[in-house]
């Protein structure tokens, strides 16, 4: 009996363990390996060590072949500054139409939903380049603004870091939403009351309740939110021009026009670490939040 | 001495989604005393919660005044109430530890760490979770976890508890301990309970005094004894415990008549006329029918059913009508189905209903 549960199990589990390993892992582990070796003169890869990917980004580059340049990590701060800059604003866009979409009735709940998800039905370069319209010199914004008199001549709003987080937050407010959403749903409306009844006003209740339960909800959605946009080189492609230049930007560029794998499979490896340690000081930060949020 | 607790003439309507309107409360009007155990009784929907959340500040009242201490509450927001509430899911906050949850009406307060803990500690030990402290809600029982907002609701001493069908939750046993425990409780920190349920067995064994309510309105007030014995409508007969009603004509003179014509005595003074006489299935005495006392009715066993100390029986009267119900201790002289009994009373016990309804 146990075996034949196992078993089934097992047929279960291993279309995706297979499928994850050959085309997650695999080309995790190339692009691993590939950082440590030498760039071929026209793309691909010479089989000898080579550290110097890592120098260049580090310091530690010969200053012959390979020099060493801090734009890289600072390219990569700030990518990180706009990627949190996004989770923030879809924080605060976010949350508190949770509470109010959480207080419909059923059928206008799916109707949200729907409205919500709807933007994933149009191609998202697309939707990027109506933004540009919407953005540019003589875009809509800068045109009302223009003709109501409150600016004499168009902001530069296009191909500025402004541009790349806004359109970050644009493609990014669904990704935030559902699992804010979920908890928020969840939230028990007693314990607010309870909350109320025992003396608490509307902004302890808040600090001390509502938040600390909706927390995991918001960690979720952060995380969910933050990785993708620390990497993206497709918004700031269309919106960002020279000065939003991302991390995933410089990536790209390494495999596609300096044809430097292994110095992009370095910087991707130097991304991913990073940002997996950040959000794991971030989970755990807010797990052990999750228990004191509030308490003085 | 003033009451407590001032409730009059409250009304609250509800919109029903079909655009209707429900009256949840329909003028109402209950005083509740200082140290007073008051229980509010009725089926579902009968508005006792609404009541209850009136009260705690979590439902306006469309019309009427709850005052308390003498003060009028219309304007004071729930955070604000010398009212606290025991839910009826607990409403424990799962990320806090059981100490702070008991604390927490302390914590808002602005009262400093070491007197919350010294407090906390009161509390617990008074419900008799000492050592707890550390505890999440999720490590608690359910019995745990009902004592825990217990002592979060009574930390800041308020005037009046207010609890919402608190037992449901528990399992049989548990709640009838737990029963015990409330009222030792409610004695011991002196403080007014209002408690809500559909149990009546729960309300007779805790309550001074039982608010039997039905479609928002008060329909009885009085003690369990008098809730039980002197029912004034056949709701709350109905409504508490088992019973026999037979619908009677009195003649006010001590003999009421029903319409198959059995005839009972009756002790009880009511003026003449229809009437509905309630009498409880213990009340009742069987017999062999050889030897029936005088005023028996006489009739035969159509269903006994044996519960180990007491034995249920359905007895048909041989003038007709609806079947008495009668309880007898399991003496070891059971009767069997189709024998003919007699069911003998005493006047004394007679309650008698007045009208047609």
């Amino acid at each position: 009996m146990m075996r034949r549960q196992s078993l089934f199990l097992a047929s279960l589990l291993s279309p995706v363990t297979i499928y994850l390993g050959i085309f997650f892992i695999g080309p995790l582990a190339i692009i691993a390996v590939f950082s440590l070796l030498e760039p071929g003169l026209y793309g691909g890869v010479v089989w000898n060590f080579y550290h110097w990917n890592y120098g260049r980004m580090f310091g530690w580059a010969d200053g012959v072949i390979e020099y060493y340049e801090p734009i890289y990590l600072k390219i990569l701060w700030r990518s990180m500054m706009m990627a949190m800059f996004t989770v923030i604003a879809c924080l605060i866009f976010v949350y508190p139409v949770t509470f109010w979409v959480s207080h419909l009735s059923q059928k206008r709940q799916m109707f949200f939903m729907f409205l919500i998800t709807l933007p994933f039905f149009t191609s998202l370069i697309v939707r990027l380049y109506a933004w540009l319209m919407i953005l540019k010199p003589s875009g809509i914004i800068n045109d009302a603004l223009l003709w109501i008199g409150i600016i004499d001549q168009p902001l530069d709003m296009i191909f500025t870091r402004f541009a790349v987080v806004l359109g970050m937050v644009y493609v990014m407010i669904p990704f935030m939403f559902l699992p804010v959403y979920a908890s928020v749903e969840r939230l028990d409306r007693s314990l607010i009351e309870a909350s109320s009844d025992l003396g608490a006003r509307g902004w302890q209740t808040f600090l001390k309740v509502i938040l600390p339960q909706t927390l995991p909800g918001i960690a979720g959605g952060s995380v969910i939110v933050f990785i993708p946009s620390v990497g993206n080189f497709v918004i700031p492609d269309v919106l960002g021009g020279a000065k939003g230049l991302m991390i995933g930007n410089l990536v790209e560029q390494q495999f596609l026009d300096a044809r430097n794998w292994p110095f992009g499979a370095a910087l991707s490896m130097v991304i991913m670490t990073v940002v997996l340690t950040v959000m794991l000081i971030y989970a755990l930060k807010i797990m052990r939040a999750g228990q004191n949020v509030g308490a003085s | 001495m003033q009451p407590i607790l001032e409730i009059r003439d409250a009304v609250r309507v509800f919109k029903t989604p079909e655009g209707g309107a429900v009256r949840a409360l329909d003028g109402v009007n209950l005083d509740v005393d200082a140290n007073e155990f008051v229980t509010l009784l009725g089926p579902s929907g009968c508005g006792k919660t609404t009541l209850l959340r009136a009260i705690a500040g979590f439902e306006d009242l469309d019309d009427g005044q709850v005052r308390v201490d003498g003060a009028d509450l219309r304007r004071v927001p729930a955070f604000r109430r010398p009212v606290n509430t025991v839910f009826q899911s607990y409403a424990l906050f799962s990320h806090m530890s059981v100490a702070r949850n008991v604390a927490y009406a302390l914590e808002v307060a602005g009262v400093g760490k070491d007197e919350r803990t010294r407090r906390a500690g009161e509390l617990l030990e008074l419900v008799g979770l000492e050592g707890m402290e550390t505890r999440k809600p999720s490590q608690l029982s359910g019995g745990q976890k009902q004592r825990v907002a217990l002592a979060r609701a009574l930390i800041s001493q308020p005037k009046i508890l207010l609890l919402d069908e608190p037992l449901s939750a528990l399992d049989r046993q548990l709640r009838q301990q737990m029963q015990v425990e409330l009222k030792n409780l409610q004695d011991e920190v002196g403080v007014s309970f209002v408690f809500v349920t559909h149990d009546q067995e729960e309300a007779l064994t805790m309550s001074d005094r039982i608010v039997v309510m039905c479609d928002g309105r008060i329909e009885q007030t009085g003690t369990p004894r008098e809730i039980y014995r002197k029912p004034k409508s056949r709701f709350v007969a109905n409504f508490i415990g088992e019973t026999n009603m037979i619908k009677v004509t009195f003649d006010g003179k001590g003999t009421a008549t029903s319409v198959e014509g059995i005839i009972l005595k009756v002790s009880e003074a009511a003026p003449a006329g229809r009437a509905t006489a309630v009498l409880r299935p213990s009340d009742l005495t069987l017999s062999d029918s050889k030897n029936a006392p005088a005023h028996a009715i006489l009739g035969k066993v159509r269903q006994e059913i044996y519960l180990g100390a007491e034995l249920h029986y359905l007895i048909e009267a041989d003038a007709g009508g609806e079947y008495w119900r009668v309880t007898a201790k399991d003496e070891g002289v059971g009767f069997h189905t189709g024998q003919s009994v007699a069911l003998s009373y005493d006047p004394d016990v007679i309650h008698l209903i007045e009208g047609d309804a």
